[in-house]
Formats: structure tokens, C-alpha cells, sequence
């Protein structure tokens, strides 16, 4: 199983509230495990990436295993120990801003 | 027995008030959706208990939610918003071409007959049509493929297809409007569509009585009189007697004829109201003083309304969706703001108090006038 965390809005679009464990069909890829999330929660269709090319949307990342997946192939195996279950894959909805000086 | 219920779409949920037929007192539930920009909410009339709402975020695109049950619970329906065909470009603010790209449902639009048929003016420019309650969404072509598409320019707010008008008397006859490209109307239920923007003048296009171009913030019918439409101009109030052969401005005495808000007395075709706002550089009330303007006569001579509003020290913007009407024998006038007050009337605008004055900023407003056996 993979463990899968959301950010807040989705959670509470796909109305989950913790963790959500999921059975990837063939080999554990992003494209593979977001093919299956969006099975099991169809409402998260086009909210990741776009419903037609399958591009992660611009103001959302993936990390996992203290790295940033965001910009991995669809196709490339995710990290042994996501695809092993011991670390969640993260989904996360980026943080604006940052600049120096910010209030 | 009547009883009324607010929709209320602001930055961070939604928000549904209701109240008795008194409308003095008042029950917010909410935030539905709550952190996500609610940019519209209408209920059928035909089935007063199906509410469609457009729930948006710039991370996490679109969806759109439907109600069974009046709001109290919600789930989600479709948000696959596709243009049809090859998208192509319209022209961005510096001129150049800019692929059509979809952000978001800026109003919903339910049909006049059939509950499960809903429309959606989307940003960029386009018209979308669902027969399924929602769930599946298909592009009615025939605007965007009209010629003037490619000439398209977005507003302030970006290219935005914001009203939709429904002929009740003439189910094949549809008014749109977009920012900054005009009104269109269809005479064949949205196959092909004309400019119907004769008689604007907007001084900040090249040519200021072009086709095709215009600002039009908002407009709005009453349903016994569906040939007259008035309209909230970038600048200008406007009116037409002619299903928009051919528009006159009815600006007349208002202190400011920039505003964004337009709509109609429920019972009376020539009773209007408007919010003036100081001007396109800066979107607050004149003098800090929140009125809304009524008129009469259709338009032309106006008369402020201020009774319980903010008089004083006020600096709010009350956004193009945001005003609403309900169809009780006093008509009652709504309207929220972005700092997140709702007011009301109850008595056609001559005295207001806010119904609920913390909310997130407004985005918009509707209204329905429920009756119960």
C-alpha cells in the first residue's frame, strides 16, 4: 500500500480526513499512484494536474523522503520506501512568497 | 407562507442566510467549502432545493458542487471545462495573441425549465452547458467562434463571461456579456450569436463605439419586460428597449456613473438600482458614503439611498454578482461587499441594516423567495 498525504482542500473536497492508503496497480509511479487516487476519489479529477494532458497543476508539488518530486518523470518509480509504504507520498499545495522583507 | 434564502459566495466559502417572510431576522449557515473561492451560487427555479455552486481555487482548479436539499449538504458534480475544437487565441492586455486557457466558472445559470440543465459563464470567455445536473460539461461554440473571438480583450478581472439572461418568454433567446468584449445575444438557444453592443461609448478603446470591446460590468432583465435589459457599464449606465438593437445611457443624475452591480425591482420593470462607485482607479463608495441609487423611471433621474448604511469612513466595493433581489409583494434588495457585509432591504431600499456584516469579501449575491404550503 501507498501511503498518500493531501493538503487541507482536498481532504475536504474527497471528504477524508487522515491519510489515505492506496493499492497501485503495476509498478509505483506518479502517474500509476495519482491514476489511482483518482479512481478511488474521482472528485480529485483535474485538481492535481490537468484532466486532458495529465500535467501536475503549476501551483502544486510532490515531495517524498525529505525530496522534491515535482518535476520527476510520471513514469519514473517512486522511491523505494514510498512504494514500500514506510514514507507518504505528499501532496502539497505550494507556498506563495518568501521574498525578503515580506510582512 | 414565504421565507427567503440568501446565497452568498465569497473569497474563503459560502454562506446561506435565511429568514421568514419579515426578513428581520436571520440564520447564517456556513462557511460551505470553507478556504476556497466561492465565486457563484444559484438555486432552479424550477426546483427551488438544487443549488449549483462554482467553487474555484488558484491551486486546485475547479469544481462544481450541487445541493439536493437547499444546502444543507453538497456534493461535487464535474469540473472537466474543455473548449471545443482547436482553443485557439484572443488577445491579451499588451495586444499579442494568448491561447484561450480555462480558469474558472465566474456564474452559473440554471434553466428556466429544467433542473437538471445548468449554465456556466467561464474566464477565459466561454459559454458551458450541462443537461446532467452538472457532471458533464460541453462548450457552446457558437459564441466563441464568432468572428470578433480572436479580437477578444480581458478586463481588469480578466476575460470573463459573467451574465447570463435568460429570455423567459422566448426559450430560444439568450443574452451573455463578457468583460471586455461586450454583450452578444443568440436567437437560435446559443447555436450562433451577434454583438448587440449599438450605442455604447467607451473612450478607452481605439475606436469608442466599436462593435465589439466594450467593458459591460453587468446586466440585467426584469421577466415581464424581456426586451428591455439595463446595464452597469465599466462607465455608464445603460438601457435598452430593443433586446439590444440599440442601447441609451441612463446615467443621469448619479454622482458616478462607474459601478458594478445593476438589477430590477422584482415587481415593478422600471424600479432599478445601482451602487456608484468612485471610478475605475479607485473601487470605493464617493466620499466613504455607501449608497445605493434607485430609480423609478428606468433610468435618467436617481435618488440615493442611506438609510442604515454606512455614511462615514466606508471604502468597500460591491462586485458585479453581488446585488440580488426577492419577489415578496415588499420587494426586499440584497447586496454584499468585499468587506463582508450582506445588506438588505426590506422595503425596496428605502431603510437597509446588514444581515450578517463579517463574512470573507463578497463575490455574489442571489436570492430565493421560498414558498412553503
Amino acid at each position: 500500500m501507498i501511503r498518500v498525504v493531501l493538503p487541507h482542500h482536498l481532504r475536504t473536497l474527497a471528504k477524508v480526513r487522515a491519510e489515505i492508503a492506496l493499492e497501485v496497480a503495476g509498478p509505483a509511479t506518479q502517474g500509476t499512484l495519482l491514476d489511482a487516487l483518482e479512481a478511488r476519489y474521482p472528485m480529485l479529477r483535474g485538481t492535481i494536474r490537468d484532466h486532458v494532458t495529465k500535467q501536475r497543476r503549476p501551483l502544486v508539488r510532490f515531495f517524498a523522503c525529505g525530496r522534491d518530486l515535482s518535476f520527476d518523470a510520471p513514469d519514473a518509480p517512486l522511491p523505494d520506501a514510498v512504494a514500500a509504504g514506510a514514507e507518504p507520498f505528499l501532496i502539497v499545495g505550494a507556498i506563495a512568497g518568501g521574498a525578503a522583507g515580506a510582512a | 407562507m414565504s421565507s427567503v434564502r440568501v446565497l452568498a459566495g465569497t473569497r474563503k466559502g459560502a454562506f446561506i442566510l435565511t429568514s421568514d417572510a419579515k426578513r428581520d431576522r436571520w440564520t447564517v449557515t456556513g462557511p460551505h467549502f470553507a478556504g476556497w473561492e466561492i465565486y457563484h451560487l444559484k438555486g432552479s427555479p424550477v426546483n427551488p432545493d438544487r443549488l449549483y455552486a462554482s467553487q474555484t481555487s488558484g491551486w486546485f482548479g475547479q469544481q462544481i458542487q450541487r445541493s439536493d436539499d437547499g444546502g444543507k449538504t453538497w456534493r461535487p458534480a464535474g469540473n472537466q471545462f474543455t473548449y471545443a475544437g482547436t482553443a485557439g487565441t484572443h488577445k491579451w492586455y499588451d495586444g499579442t495573441p494568448h491561447p484561450w486557457e480555462f480558469k474558472r466558472v465566474w456564474h452559473l445559470e440554471p434553466s428556466l425549465t429544467e433542473p437538471e440543465t445548468v449554465y456556466a459563464g467561464v474566464e477565459d470567455a466561454a459559454l458551458f452547458k450541462s443537461a446532467d445536473g452538472g457532471t458533464a460539461w460541453e462548450e457552446l461554440p457558437g459564441l466563441r467562434g464568432h468572428g470578433s473571438g480572436p479580437n477578444w480583450q480581458p478586463g481588469a478581472g480578466g476575460l470573463c463571461l459573467h451574465s447570463i439572461v435568460l429570455d423567459p418568454s422566448d426559450p430560444q433567446r439568450v443574452f451573455i456579456a463578457i468583460s471586455a468584449a461586450g454583450v452578444f445575444r443568440s436567437d437560435d438557444a446559443c447555436r450562433t450569436w451577434r454583438p448587440a453592443n449599438h450605442g455604447l461609448r467607451s473612450e478607452y478603446i481605439p475606436d469608442p463605439t466599436a462593435e465589439v470591446g466594450h467593458c459591460v460590468h453587468h446586466i440585467a432583465m426584469h421577466p415581464s419586460r424581456p426586451r428591455t435589459l439595463y446595464m452597469q457599464k465599466h462607465w455608464d449606465v445603460m438601457r435598452t428597449d430593443d433586446a439590444g438593437e440599440s442601447w441609451q445611457e441612463v446615467s443621469g443624475n448619479l454622482p458616478t456613473d462607474f459601478g458594478f452591480v445593476i438589477d430590477v425591482h422584482a415587481n415593478d420593470p422600471q424600479t432599478i438600482y445601482v451602487v456608484p462607485i468612485k471610478s475605475d482607479s479607485e473601487h470605493f463608495p464617493p466620499d466613504g458614503k455607501l449608497r445605493v441609487y434607485r430609480s423609478r423611471t428606468g433610468g435618467n433621474e436617481w435618488e440615493a439611498l442611506t438609510k442604515g448604511l454606512p455614511q462615514q469612513d466606508c471604502y468597500v466595493n460591491v462586485l458585479r454578482d453581488a446585488m440580488a433581489v426577492d419577489r415578496l409583494d415588499a420587494c426586499g434588495i440584497y447586496f454584499g461587499t468585499t468587506g463582508g457585509q450582506v445588506y438588505a432591504s426590506a422595503d425596496a431600499g428605502d431603510t437597509w441594516k446588514p444581515i450578517v456584516r463579517d463574512l470573507p469579501a463578497v463575490l455574489s449575491v442571489e436570492v430565493q423567495t421560498l414558498s412553503h404550503p
